[in-house]
């Protein structure tokens, strides 16, 4: 047992032949921000993945190492998978809301999760919607699809619909990287706000929003963690050559 | 070097647009020649040319349908009051029967006195009713024609009777053809509806790759067998299997059409409706997931709904292909032209009939352009599934 919200040890993930992640260690505390960053392909979006399975679903992956969450071994073989992923919420890259009413999206998870009661969903919906930051925006309009949103509503949306089932973690894959600024800006609001409630894994490719935004920042190069201490410390003073050049612009 | 080009670009586009007029033209002639054919039923009477029905001039009867025409020279109407004339006794003659009541001495060479024997007997007998080529009508005739109404298009698609060769008179009611095709079709659509979607959804969802490589051709080849090899099929292994199983005296019945109409329908709609689900984006069903919804509510909650207006259309196509399939139909269903009650009764189908019996109809005759007529309804049918197709598949969310 452990008390870190994420733990994962000794992780070695293969996509096929391809080694993505190469022998991880990490830990994340309850309601901090991680950042995860790194070039594209460095095996970070992977990484993010095996916290609620979503790995699973491509196929040829296979791992060895052990991943925990709230101590628990999350590979386990009598595993609620779906259980897990209702505590471990997800946001996307893209905007990637359901062609459904913007009420519905964001009740979907209640009802799949088997929550009947109408009232209590409706009470869910709405502060699901508030902590998103996209209640004076679409409350007369929770009937609409929710297609007719703008990119950023849409995000945020997204968020609002992982939060409505009270997840204990949540994990965001560059949720800002399709965005506009004005909209980057909000989400990066929302998820300082939301830091005093959850605890917040996100992959990132602005070096800025990471160190805006998160407590901890881990920097992946090539499937390996290179670095990995308080964003602070990983910005100003750096101990990896790797880790300085790319924070520095040298490459990436 | 340029003018080359441009003149190659020029003939390029020229043999486009030839090529797509000259497609799109023939398929205008085609129903345009469907329709003339079809149509021209409806301004004749079910009497051959050039046949004319005659009673006696004393008969308060003055016009009759082609129905009654039949059914008082098949004997089932014997009274002349039972078509609104006075308390008489039917007698039947046709122009075999007439030339047969006289020796050859009185019809004389190339029967020149037939005309006028004729006229005596029609007179001579008040009950009689009789019908030979006009050009054995005396110039003046002393008994009178029956004039017989014209096939009106109310009547052809309502009545229930399919006589088409009887004498007289053809009796053309297409209803209980309608009906066999919409039987045999729906049938085939529930069998091979709820089969074909839990196929094409295992395939898209749930078979790995390797499984869906290996069914996916086996699918494919259903539709390329040909469809008298299903009929062959149906005739040898299904038909008698349906006698057997429900103790039927024949197993040619409408079961068996829609078993075979299935079979070969499902290709069709497994593989549109596949091609459908495959449609659904990972990132939705992704997020359906992550919300720690199961596999199964994602397929139904998420994978369906987005693929709903293909999935339609993978059906709707899949009965369009069943109402047009003749071979197969025709050598299961038993083609007996009556309207059906349960599954298990032989019922024909508009393909079927028109398939069967066009090789018997003499050429630009109303039995011929009857056919036409039912060439018609089908095409009717078959293009407001279409038109159902186009419907569906605009509406997107």
């Amino acid at each position: 047992m452990s008390d870190h919200k994420v733990e994962v040890k000794n992780l070695d993930l293969y996509y096929n032949d391809f080694h993505a992640l190469k022998n991880i260690n990490f830990t994340a505390e309850a309601k901090t921000v991680s950042a995860f960053i790194g070039p594209s392909g460095c095996g970070k979006s992977s990484l993010l993945r095996m916290f609620n399975r979503m790995n699973d679903l491509i196929d040829g992956t296979r791992f060895t190492g052990e991943v925990f969450v709230d101590g628990q071994d999350i590979y386990e073989k009598n595993i609620d998978v779906d259980g897990l992923r209702k505590n471990v919420g997800m946001v996307f890259q893209k905007p990637n809301p359901f062609p459904k009413t913007i009420f519905e999206n964001v009740a979907y998870g209640l009802r799949v999760n088997g929550v009947k009661d109408k009232h209590f969903i409706e009470k869910k919906v709405t502060e699901a919607i508030k902590q998103a930051a996209l209640w004076d925006e679409v409350k007369d309009k929770l009937k609409k699809s929710a297609m007719e949103l703008s990119g950023g509503q849409q995000q945020r949306l997204c968020i609002a619909r992982a939060l409505a089932v009270e997840p204990a973690l949540i994990l965001m894959d560059e949720p800002a990287s399709a965005l506009d600024p004005i909209s980057t800006g909000k989400i990066e609001d929302l998820i300082f706000e939301l830091k005093n409630q959850y605890s917040i894994i996100i992959v990132t490719h602005n070096l800025q929003q990471a160190g805006r935004i998160s407590d901890f920042t881990a920097f992946f190069y090539m499937g390996e963690l290179v670095e990995w201490n308080k964003t602070k410390t990983i910005f100003t003073n750096p101990t990896d050559i790797r880790t300085q050049n790319y924070i520095t612009g040298r490459f990436g | 070097m340029k003018k080359l080009k441009r003149i190659f670009d020029k003939i390029t586009h020229g043999v486009l647009f030839t090529s797509s007029m000259v497609t799109s033209v023939t398929v205008l002639l085609v129903i345009v020649f469907l329709f003339k054919e079809g149509i021209g039923l409806f301004n004749q009477t079910a009497v051959e040319n050039h046949v004319v029905v005659v009673v006696n001039s004393a008969n308060s009867v003055h016009e009759l349908t082609s129905k009654q025409v039949k059914d008082i020279f098949n004997q089932d109407i014997t009274n002349w009051k039972e078509v609104g004339g006075q308390d008489l006794e039917i007698t039947t003659r046709s122009i075999d029967d007439l030339a047969g009541q006289f020796t050859e001495e009185e019809l004389g060479t190339d029967m020149v006195n037939l005309p006028t024997l004729i006229d005596q007997y029609i007179s001579d007998n008040p009950g009689v009713i009789a019908y030979f080529p006009d050009t054995y009508l005396k110039k003046d005739f002393r008994s009178k024609k029956i004039p017989l109404a014209k096939i009106s298009v109310k009547e052809f698609i309502s009545g229930v009777e399919w006589y088409p060769t009887s004498q007289p008179a053809a009796v053309y009611g297409a209803w209980p053809l309608i009906l066999g095709t919409l039987w045999v079709s729906l049938g085939a659509i529930l069998l091979a509806l709820p089969i074909g979607l839990i196929t094409a959804l295992y395939m898209a969802e749930v078979a790995g790759q390797r499984l869906r490589n290996m069914l996916k051709p086996v699918v494919e080849l259903l539709s390329g067998i040909p469809s008298v090899v299903y009929g062959f099929f149906g005739l040898v292994v299904l038909v008698p299997l349906i006698q057997r199983l429900f103790k039927l005296d024949v197993g040619e019945t409408a079961l068996a059409g829609s078993i075979i109409l299935a079979i070969m329908s499902l290709p069709t709609i497994i593989t549109i409706a596949e091609d459908a689900i495959r449609t659904t984006p990972r990132a939705l069903k992704e997020a359906s997931l992550a919300l720690g919804a199961s596999h199964w509510q994602t397929m139904t909650r998420v994978t369906i709904p987005y693929a709903k207006s293909g999935i339609i259309a993978a059906v709707i196509l899949g009965i369009g292909r069943a109402v047009g399939e003749t071979m197969a139909v025709l050598m299961v269903t038993g083609n007996a032209s009556v309207i059906p009650h349960t599954f298990l009764e032989p019922v024909r189908t508009i393909p079927a009939t028109i398939a069967a019996e066009l090789g018997e109809a003499p050429f630009g005759g109303t039995h011929f352009k009857a056919l036409f007529a039912l060439g018609i309804i089908l095409f009717i049918i078959t293009f407001i599934f279409n038109m159902l197709v186009e419907t569906v598949k605009t509406k997107k969310v």
